[in-house]
């Protein structure tokens, strides 16, 4: 299943969560939380080999359009509507390595703000050639890019009068199974961020901030699309110099 | 002034939100043609080694409604006790067998499906061995971070009583949430997300 380069496997455990970073389960401005939040105290424990472990990807199980959000639903010779961009970046850890062999799967509404779901209910349009999935492997350098168009923000019953900012969905798989994060990545400049009840689940500003992708003008291609960068970072791991190896194996 | 460590922060988590289907399962939710298949659906095949099981279950939310919008995810040792992935340093696991699986919980009845092998018994630290099980991880709309757990065998009893994850486990009438029911070869494991009997959920 494996096809990463020749790299020493790392086998330490995974740093503990910073709990304080993340949204707390109960976030009663997201209404659905109320009653999906466990309220008992998580076990808390070192991770074990169940966790330490995971799964890995080989690049054969991506199809050469599906970083390609454009197209990879679209009709031959047509696209999707909307501004065309790209999205790129590192998946990084906590001690700074780049994370090769990630699979990275992204989803979005399209440039009207509508999913393709049999629950949406928004009355904005369908495009018939945006499906709205896409996923790659990032490289040895941890790199992952890919083409969409920017989504549109829509509106959902939560407040009276709530509004999802423009967003794209991140699910992200790193060497071990406890490094398992889904996200969601905001743009830089849209004022309703600040309005989100979902994003304001998260208590610390600065986190917040380290889901806004800024617009990378360096790697936008004149007379073609316009490129954020969004670098997304999971759990480090400890070096295992002290613990390389299972006793009683 | 003291050197910098130069960590980062991990990226805060978001939920996966009502339409996790479109990017995670994509040919469930009728999006198709993007992708062949969706990813994990098939766990096993002729040639996977061991004792086969179903393993399937329900989410509650703390009402008791069904969560009919979540994704499970689980990850296990293959038949012989060994991971499929490149951290896993004791031996090669069973090439028949990632160990890997995502199932949706179908809109109509809330049920995830698993069909998959029994996992053999892998080390903890220092070299005992914990009971048999599964990691499991649930996502959906209203989970702020995703949560993790395990599915443990009920006739395992004995190695249950000496797991070292499961004596950690203060309040010990909440063990049971982590240990499946057996009926024949096909074990049922509901996931309560809150509530008088809500499943331990780990910060591992």
């Amino acid at each position: 299943m494996s096809d990463l380069p020749n790299r020493i496997p790392e086998t330490g455990a995974f740093f503990a969560r910073d709990r304080e970073w993340h949204a707390p389960a109960f976030t009663p401005g997201y209404k659905t939380s109320v009653l999906r939040s466990p309220q008992r105290a998580l076990l808390s424990l070192d991770g074990t080999i169940s966790e330490i472990t995971g799964p890995v990807f080989g690049h054969s199980v991506i199809g050469e359009l599906d970083n390609d959000l454009i197209h990879n639903f679209a009709k031959p010779g047509e696209s999707a509507i909307g501004e065309r961009i790209i999205v790129h970046g590192r998946v990084l850890d906590e001690r700074a390595r780049p994370v090769p062999g990630a699979l990275v799967e992204f989803w979005q509404a399209n440039a009207g703000g509508r999913y393709r779901h049999k629950k949406e209910t928004y009355l904005a349009a369908i495009d018939p050639n945006f499906g709205g999935c896409g996923r790659c492997i990032t490289d040895e350098h941890g790199q992952y890019a890919f083409r969409t168009v920017r989504p549109g923000a829509y509106p959902w019953p939560n407040g009276v009068n709530d509004w999802r900012p423009a967003h794209i969905h991140f699910s992200i798989f790193g060497h071990g199974f406890s490094q398992r994060l889904i996200t969601q990545m905001y743009f830089e400049g849209d004022p309703m961020i600040w309005k989100c009840p979902i994003v304001g689940t998260i208590p610390d500003r600065r986190a917040i901030e380290q889901l806004i992708a800024p617009l990378d003008w360096g790697n936008t291609i004149p007379m073609d699309a316009r490129a954020y960068k969004f670098d997304i970072v999971l759990r480090g791991r400890r070096s295992t110099m002290f613990e390389n190896r299972m006793e009683g194996n | 002034m003291v050197q910098e460590l130069g960590y980062l922060k991990e990226t805060p988590s978001q939920t996966a939100g009502p339409y996790v289907h479109i990017g995670l399962t994509p040919n469930f939710c009728d999006i198709k043609g993007v992708y062949e298949n969706d990813l994990g659906t098939v766990m096993v095949n002729d040639k996977t080694l061991g004792e086969r099981i179903t393993v399937t279950g329900r989410v509650f939310d703390g009402a008791g409604a069904l969560v009919r919008d979540a994704v499970i995810e689980i990850w296990q040792a293959d038949g012989a006790g060994l991971y499929n992935s490149p951290s896993e340093m004791r031996g090669t696991a069973d090439p028949n067998f990632a160990g890997w699986g995502r199932c949706p919980t179908r809109a109509e009845d809330g049920v995830f499906t698993f069909n998959t092998v029994k996992p053999g018994r892998v080390p903890f630290k220092g070299g005992r061995k914990m009971a048999p099980h599964i990691t499991v991880w649930i996502v959906a709309r209203g989970i702020n971070i995703g949560l993790h757990t395990r599915m443990y065998f009920p006739e395992e009893a004995e190695a249950n009583k000496v797991d070292p994850l499961l004596l950690r486990i203060e309040h010990r009438e909440r063990v049971d949430t982590l240990i499946a029911e057996r009926d024949g070869s096909t074990y049922t494991f509901d996931i309560r997300l809150q509530g008088d009997r809500e499943t331990v959920f780990l910060d591992i």
